[in-house]
């Protein structure tokens, strides 16, 4: 019975946390107010927010006696996938010029995105 | 032997992932699942070997692990940190910036990984890949240094992968 008890509490406090990440990170995609800096809040609290909502799920059926490791995968897919997320809208801003310039690379030319087919011949 | 190991599982390293993501997709542990998914992990690596040649040669996956929990625990201290950033430090006062790290790291595999690793941390995302790979272009939200933010990640993230991937 305790069991149940100390778990569900563990449950609220995940909720608690996952759901408070989750609202930073609105607050910190409608506060920002330059393209590249919005990306941030996103990326970042999302994935906490997501994985201790997945870990409330988690301890929720091994509290009900029907452990489920699914959330596991959904957490690895996440952080495979949100990368490459932020990864295209950070270029889709660099090509559309709609940040502050970056700095030119050191050894090569240009940066992949900038480089257009006009460049080369 | 070793000739006939390395046709049969061209890459152990996936074999060992498919089987684990088989059994977690089928949500209860049982023998035949087990091995269903070994089955799975053996010919999906077999029948897709020929499209990814330059694959790496191998990873120590002593290291891969502590840097799985590193990078965990990174993320955790990234999200307090971003989220105090978030709520206290006002629009006016933001120091965002551009940083450019140079790259060490040849392996796409690796580069994929150290991209990945830098979006999910501390305040930085990796935004852009120089035309020949040399360098990886990377925005970070809040710093008064850029130079320690990219000392950083090149001693802790870069130096670390370069010992994972043979």
């Amino acid at each position: 019975m305790t069991g149940q008890i100390i778990g569900t509490y563990l449950v609220a406090i995940c909720l608690i946390i996952g759901s408070a990440f989750v609202v930073i990170g609105v607050v910190g995609l409608l506060k920002f107010n330059d393209p590249m800096t919005r990306l941030h809040a996103p990326t970042k609290v999302g994935t906490i927010g997501i994985g201790m909502l997945l870990l409330a799920s988690m301890v929720q059926s091994v509290v009900a006696g029907e452990s489920s490791f699914h959330e596991l995968l959904i957490l690895a897919f996440l952080f495979v996938t949100a990368p490459i997320s932020a990864n295209f809208i950070a270029k889709v801003h660099i090509h559309r010029k709609s940040c502050p310039p970056a700095p030119k690379p050191p050894r090569d030319d240009t940066w992949s995105t900038l480089k257009t087919p006009s460049d080369e011949s | 032997m070793a000739r006939v190991f390395q046709r049969l599982l061209p890459h152990p390293f996936l074999t060992l992932l498919l089987t684990a993501v088989w059994t977690l997709l089928q949500n209860e542990i049982s023998a035949g699942m087990v091995v269903f998914g070994l089955i799975l992990g053996i010919i999906i690596p077999w029948g897709t070997s020929v499209w990814w040649p330059d694959r790496p040669k191998g990873v120590r996956l002593g290291k891969m692990t502590t840097y799985c929990f590193l990078v965990l625990w990174d993320i955790v201290v990234a999200n307090i940190q971003v989220a105090w950033i978030v709520l206290t430090v006002p629009n006016a006062k933001l120091k965002p910036a551009w940083i450019v790290i140079p790259l060490e790291l040849r392996q796409p595999e690796a580069i994929t990984m150290l991209a990945g690793t830098i979006t999910l941390t501390p305040g930085t995302v990796s935004a852009d890949l120089s035309d020949e790979g040399h360098s990886l272009l990377v925005h970070v939200l809040h710093t008064n240094d850029p130079d320690a933010v990219r000392d950083d990640i090149m001693d802790r993230y870069q130096r670390r992968l370069k010992e994972i991937f043979l």
